[in-house]
């Protein structure tokens, strides 16, 4: 059952947002809520389930599911709620989300801080705009991840890879275990971008062969691919003619960059750094908006998940710090309520710490003339927290009244104030 | 016997420091730029025994999924990653599966077991 309101919120679960429900909780917040698009905990770590997660943070070497199992045991003891199966729609600046699912329908929610956690997205092949056919045939290295790992079936037999990250090198180890051919894998940097250890244990090991400097030209193939044609390119990015190679293939996989996932962060006006693509960020993971945090593959792309469950807490333990300092904030004010003959009353609130510092002036109007000696009573229920004599009130003078420093304990007990005007 | 030079990269973490191993037949003489102890062990290992981590997936019978991702709780030799694949291909395991639950025991006589990754939920 969701509550309707809640201490911190974290829009998405792999390990950023894991970290920081975890760490949310443990600094204090009360009500922490996860919101999930997939029907599972984890993100993308169910799919990487490759070794190599935790050698920094955890000093042990885990698959990545099994990394993330650490976490959302830890998500399950410390008793974060999780809304799986669900997609957040939209989020205000003033910390409301909608969000839909079929075991909630459609919801709102209030919350007084949001982590937003929800990681990077793939680069496709009209965002790298590769000439050529449109057969079936060309997916992005983290699709054919999940299908051959999570779905279980192999989205083909012949491969080339295009991108020598760290995803690419990873799938053509995964490919070859499954039993296909990786024939290529094409980098067009002259350097390897993912990490050495995987060139070694997933490409050398297998003798994959990799060529720097090179891309993919043009895809042939109606149906489906049939090849590709690779080709050398000079210190510009451009091709160099005369290099080019056909190779044949039925499968394309593209490892070609991460892009921060911030559909929803501009949604809720945090604004984006154009390198990173993800939110300016302070020391303590705030976006612009306040109350509004960010962790993870949202902010920039990471090369390690220590690092990603690292920032997570420090966004959870900012986005705790930042709701209880709101709870104490809203515990802290005094509302000022019309009475008798009060039309209205600024302030409409009051921090009831402001009579540590000075008087508190309230203004307001009456509405009916009084000619005749008045009191203007300022009451917490029925006792008398200070008075004013006028001589008379009328709607067209504003009727000022000072809340002396000298009632700050009777104001202390009062969650409600009342103004009223009575005749002496 | 002379002393050769083999260079290797180091897999252990993800720094991946490039070693150079100056040895005598199997007998390493100095290892150079590891940055740790680790990088040690492994150019003695990469040497005379190289081993690999194999992680993989392995059929299950009413899980929320059609697969468990499992992995060798050590790195077995690598001239035996096809072999056990081959052996992993024949197992087929009955949801609820707990993450570390023994997948294969003593994987081809290795003295390495073979471990799920994940939980996974019966439907």
């Amino acid at each position: 059952m969701l509550k309707q309101k809640y201490d911190v919120v974290v829009i998405g679960s792999g390990p950023a947002g894991l970290g920081a429900a975890i760490e949310a909780k443990r600094a204090g917040a009360e009500d922490v809520l996860i919101i999930e698009r997939a029907k599972e905990l984890g993100g993308i770590l169910q799919q990487c389930i490759h070794n190599g997660f935790g050698v920094e943070l955890l000093k042990e070497d885990l698959p990545g599911p099994a990394y993330a199992q650490r976490f959302i045991d830890e998500v399950a003891q410390l008793g974060v709620e999780t809304l799986l199966d669900a997609m957040v729609l939209d989020v205000s600046p003033h910390r409301h989300i909608y969000a839909t699912s079929k075991w909630s329908g459609f919801v709102e929610l209030e919350t007084r801080a949001i982590v937003l956690a929800m990681g990077c997205r793939e680069r496709t092949r009209a965002q790298i705009r590769v000439p050529g056919t449109r057969p079936a045939g060309v997916y992005t290295a983290g699709t054919a991840q999940r299908f051959v790992n999570i779905e279980g079936f192999m989205p083909g037999e012949r491969f080339v890879i295009l991108g020598s990250g760290d995803i690419g090198m990873i799938m053509a180890r995964r490919l070859t275990f499954e039993g296909a051919k990786v024939k290529r894998v094409l980098e067009l940097m002259p350097f390897l971008t993912g990490l050495t250890r995987n060139y070694v244990q997933c490409l050398l090991d297998f003798d994959i062969p990799l060529q720097l400097g090179h891309t993919v030209s043009r895809i042939l193939g109606n149906k489906r691919v049939e090849a590709i044609e690779a080709v050398q390119v000079d210190d510009q990015f451009k091709p160099i003619p005369g290099t080019e190679e056909i190779i044949p293939c039925d499968t394309l996989l593209l490892s070609v960059g991460l892009i921060p996932e911030n559909e929803l962060s501009r949604k809720a006006g945090v604004a984006l750094d154009p390198v990173t693509r993800g939110p300016f960020v302070d020391e303590s993971m705030q976006t612009n908006v306040p109350g509004i945090f960010a962790a993870g593959n949202v902010v920039h792309v990471y090369d390690l998940v220590d690092w990603v469950t690292d920032a997570g807490f420090l966004a959870g333990r900012s986005a705790a710090k930042f709701a209880i300092a709101e709870r104490k904030r809203i515990a802290r004010q005094v509302k000022l309520q019309s009475g008798d003959n009060i039309r209205y009353i600024v302030p409409h609130v009051m921090d009831k710490e402001s009579l540590a510092n000075s008087d508190q002036r309230l203004q307001m109007r009456v509405i009916r003339p009084i000619e005749g000696r008045v009191w203007v009573e300022v009451l917490d229920g029925e006792e008398l927290v200070t008075r004013r004599g006028q001589r008379y009130v009328r709607p067209g003078e504003m009727v000022t009244i000072d809340i002396p420093q000298k009632a700050y304990d009777a104001v202390q007990k009062a969650d409600t104030l009342t103004v009223r005007v009575v005749q002496r | 016997m002379a002393e050769e030079v083999t260079k290797m990269i180091c897999i252990t973490c993800p720094v991946g420091c490039s070693l150079e191993v100056t040895r005598e037949g199997m007998t390493i003489i100095k290892v150079d730029g590891n940055q740790c102890k680790r990088g040690l062990d492994y150019a003695e290992s990469e040497l005379v025994d190289p081993r690999r981590m194999v992680p993989t997936t392995v059929k299950v019978r009413g899980g929320v999924h059609p697969l468990v991702p499992v992995c060798t709780a050590a790195p077995i030799p690598k001239p035996l990653i096809f072999k056990l694949l081959a052996e992993l291909r024949k197992v087929e395991l009955q949801a609820p599966i707990h993450v570390g639950q023994v997948v294969l025991g003593n994987a081809l006589g290795t003295g390495v077991d073979v471990l799920a990754s994940r939980n996974l939920v019966a439907i």
